[in-house]
């Protein structure tokens, strides 16, 4: 054996060990959360609000947080869906190719995507103050649209910046304005791309804790109305894990269990659909 | 030559002190010219002469670009395109665009003959239903699509895809039809079925082709335009161009030298 | 029926193209916002003696960062050490040896460790770290920890943006072109000697930006941090004491942060210290990878 020879299998023995590595600290996660939160799975845990109090109470499950983060989440991916949507086909159906509008925006949501869900949190919560309102489930959708936003769009133009000119030659060729082109030919060719965009960002807004914590704030109740604060299973994780009781501790174990698994669902759709919805696509 | 004189009496579409700068790049210098009517004219050159842009500036896909800039005048049917006052839809609209590499828009067979149609205003099903079919038929598709118009567009050969795209262009109703490179990417069956439409569609329409291969020229063209450099360097009726260039760069592309 | 048609199109054209430049305007608000709140602390403090005093006692008017700023420092700095080399060692296995399997593997694996949330990075750091630490590694030092430290943190925060490093830095490999690999293979060098003298020389700045921006998501992480990271208010002496990273000062305490005078502003300062380090290192890390052929 010679010296390069050693060298390379202690390196490639390293990239192995790097690897698996990482994969431990997964299943580590991923086992941790399992083993809690398993036995306090129950039917109760899953259908039916804490009582006397999420943070001392006994009794009583995770419903007000399951659904507080289901509205949530739709109602923060439907926001930024919204928002997206336009703002991309803009970027590649409006403006010129090459455009350094274009191009600065894209920038600007690079830069947006790394930035902390805290200080969206804390942004959020300055505007609501500013406008003299409270927290409520409104309010923390506006700030998750806001969170998940650049992800959303970065998705979502990743997938039509592949779109060949072309086609926009082709439809723009016919006679049609921008507009028509836009939404009938690049939002049809970006559809997979649109739907995967739309599942990450589900399950980003599901997860945040941070911008959350400002600007929804926790209730026993299951919410009602927009105007109302609601719980979520982030901060049902984040709260109820620091009380002394077992009992209360279990809510926390459980919650971390169906968010995960909820995560992993969305994550795993995200794959599924992108290749189930390209019947039309050009390829 | 009576032919030629036929061609300089109607001319369909007339260029006229046309520029085009790319970046600071000259691209389209000084170009003049008159695309006579119902025939087919084939715009020639070595690779990166500008023949794709000026076809581009002819239906103003150009205006798609950033940091293109076009002075000089296009006059279809004695309107000036880059008059500002124009509407570029209308424009296109008069254009049916073939490009290079066949392009379907994502919808099935039927909705892209319908795409253009439904655009400008046609509702009826039964309109859209006879303007599909006269379109495919009139590009020798019907036979081949009919009992599967809802399929998508994504499921037909290449070759096929080509001639539904030029069935989307006619079904706007056209008037000149612009081919960019539109058989180079097919294979040499497919590539014979659409130079045989062109040929087909000569009485009804304009025709206006981009292509890098001389023979095509040669078999399709009543009528030559020959760019160098972004040069407008020669042009006159296919038969005369062919057999006698009159200048020398002209005679060097022709007989290979540069290329 | 035309004009119908224009209008229509004018209309929506406009409506997009306001909301695309509000977007684009985004990043801007948000900063001004928090400087604007922040405002009146920098009226009243100098910003080195912000920045660099120690005293955090917001009752009697002493708004201290260093603390903070130094358990934020401990903890990126410490989390970025474990999980760089790590991070690119699996990156270059991923790009370079491993098989179509170990790929499809890996691909989804990466996924879901990045999609899972910060706050269940949390709680497995507080139900299988924090005893860990507590019970074996702080009695090997000979010292006693309550196992909620800078380690911890660290730790935690390592396992978070191994997936962002991972998954830049393959994108960074991947765009090296594979006529570079072939030409030094064919010249007879290994595989390894292809890696290290061509691909990787090649790949430099593009991997140090996937480092960068590694480094800067966790230092804007909030959740996992707060429920590890022991939040005393003191900077911390080595890897065992606890730390108070910038990011839980201001989840912590923006509950009371209306009662108390210049508390709210201190916080939204602590907010865009955090915002301002963001973006700095995430333009410096975008224009690398710009630079190399448009990588996102």
């Amino acid at each position: 054996m010679n010296w390069r020879k050693i060298e390379e299998e202690f390196f490639l023995v390293m990239m192995r060990l790097a690897s698996l590595l990482i994969l431990a600290a997964f299943l580590a996660i991923m086992g941790t959360v399992i083993y809690y939160g398993l036995p306090a799975l129950s039917w109760e845990m899953i259908f039916s609000a804490p009582k006397g109090g999420f943070y001392l109470g006994k009794e009583g499950g995770v419903a007000n947080a399951i659904v507080g983060t289901f509205y949530l989440a739709c109602g923060a991916t439907i926001v930024s869906l919204i928002i997206g949507l336009p703002v991309t086909l803009v970027l590649n159906v409006f403006l010129k190719r090459g455009s350094k509008l274009a191009e600065f925006i894209r920038f600007s949501f690079d830069v947006l995507w790394g930035v902390p869900s805290i200080v969206y949190g804390a942004f959020g919560f300055t505007l609501m103050l500013y406008m003299g309102m409270r927290a409520s489930l409104l309010w923390g959708i506006i700030t998750v649209a806001l969170v998940v936003l650049p992800a959303m769009c970065r998705a979502i133009d990743e997938v039509m910046r592949m779109i060949p000119g072309e086609l926009q030659d082709a439809s723009l060729s016919v006679g049609a304005n921008k507009c028509e082109t836009a939404f009938k030919v690049f939002a049809r060719q970006a559809l997979p791309g649109i739907v995967t965009a739309t599942l990450i960002s589900f399950g980003r807004a599901a997860g945040d804790a941070a911008a959350v914590l400002f600007t929804t704030g926790f209730t026993d109740a299951v919410p009602t109305s927009l105007a109302e604060p609601a719980a979520t299973l982030p901060l049902a994780i984040f709260f109820q894990l620091g009380t002394p009781f077992p009992e209360v501790q279990q809510r926390a174990y459980a919650s971390a269990l169906i968010l995960t698994a909820l995560i992993l669902l969305v994550s795993i759709a995200a794959r599924l659909t992108g290749s189930r919805l390209s019947k039309y696509v050009i390829k | 030559m009576d032919n030629s004189l036929e061609i300089s009496e109607t001319p369909h579409l007339r260029v006229r002190g046309l520029n085009v700068y790319y970046n600071g790049h000259h691209a389209l210098k000084n170009i003049s010219l008159d695309i006579p009517d119902k025939k087919i004219t084939a715009i020639i050159g070595p690779s990166g002469c500008g023949k794709s842009t000026l076809l581009r500036t002819f239906n103003r896909l150009i205006d798609t670009i950033e940091g293109v800039k076009v002075k000089g005048e296009v006059m279809i049917d004695g309107v000036n395109i880059y008059d500002p006052k124009v509407e570029v839809t209308a424009i296109r609209r008069k254009m049916g665009l073939l490009s290079q590499r066949p392009c379907p828009l994502p919808m099935s067979i039927f909705d892209n003959v319908a795409y253009g149609p439904r655009i400008h205003g046609e509702r009826g099903r039964q309109n859209l239903r006879n303007i599909v079919e006269s379109n495919l038929r009139h590009v020798g598709l019907w036979e081949e699509v009919q009992d599967r118009l809802h399929k998508p567009a994504s499921e037909l050969s290449i070759g096929q895809q080509q001639r539904l795209c030029l069935a989307r262009g006619l079904a706007v109703e056209p008037e000149i039809i612009l081919g960019d490179e539109s058989t180079s990417a097919l294979d040499p069956v497919s590539s014979k079925k659409v130079e045989e439409r062109f040929l087909e569609l000569k009485n009804e329409y304009t025709i206006i082709l981009v292509t890098h291969i001389l023979r095509q020229a040669k078999r399709l063209a009543d009528y030559v335009v020959f760019l160098y450099m972004g040069e407008l360097i020669e042009h006159g009726p296919a038969a005369e161009l062919f057999a006698n260039p009159k200048e020398s760069l002209t005679r060097e592309y022709l007989t290979g030298i540069i290329s | 029926m035309a004009s119908l048609r224009k209008i229509k199109e004018r209309l929506t054209c406009s409506a997009m193209m306001m909301l695309t430049i509000a977007s684009g305007l985004l990043l801007f608000v948000i900063s001004l916002g928090l400087l604007l709140r922040s405002r009146e602390i920098l009226e009243m403090k100098p910003i080195m003696e912000l920045l660099t005093s120690s005293v955090w006692k917001p009752g009697r008017g002493e708004f201290g960062f260093w603390p903070f700023i130094a358990g934020s420092l401990w903890v990126t700095l410490l989390s970025a050490l474990l999980a760089v080399p790590v991070s690119l060692l699996c990156a270059v296995y991923l790009s370079e040896y491993a098989s179509r399997t170990v790929r499809a593997i890996a691909g989804p694996v990466l996924d879901m460790l990045s999609g899972i949330p910060s706050v269940v990075f949390g709680i497995w750091g507080v139900l299988a770290l924090v005893p860990l630490v507590k019970d074996y590694i702080a009695p090997m030092t000979g010292r006693f920890s309550s196992g909620y430290t800078v380690l911890t943190a660290g730790i935690v925060l390592a396992v978070m943006i191994v997936p962002l490093i991972v998954h830049v830095a393959l994108s960074v490999l991947r765009s090296v072109g594979n006529d570079l690999r072939d030409a030094s293979l064919s010249v007879g060098a290994t595989r390894w000697q292809t890696v290290k003298l061509v691909v990787l020389r090649k790949a430099v700045p593009g991997l140090a930006a996937a480092v960068v921006l590694g480094i800067s998501r966790a230092f804007g992480e909030t959740m996992a941090v707060i429920m590890v990271a022991g939040n005393v208010a003191k900077a911390p002496k080595g890897l065992l004491s606890p730390a108070y990273p910038l990011p839980a000062l201001i989840a912590n305490n923006y509950g009371e942060m209306l009662s108390i005078p210049l508390y709210d502003s201190a916080l939204m300062f602590a907010a865009f210290l955090l915002l301002a380090v963001v973006i700095i290192f995430n333009i410096a890390a975008r224009l690398i990878l710009k630079k190399m052929e448009n990588i996102r």
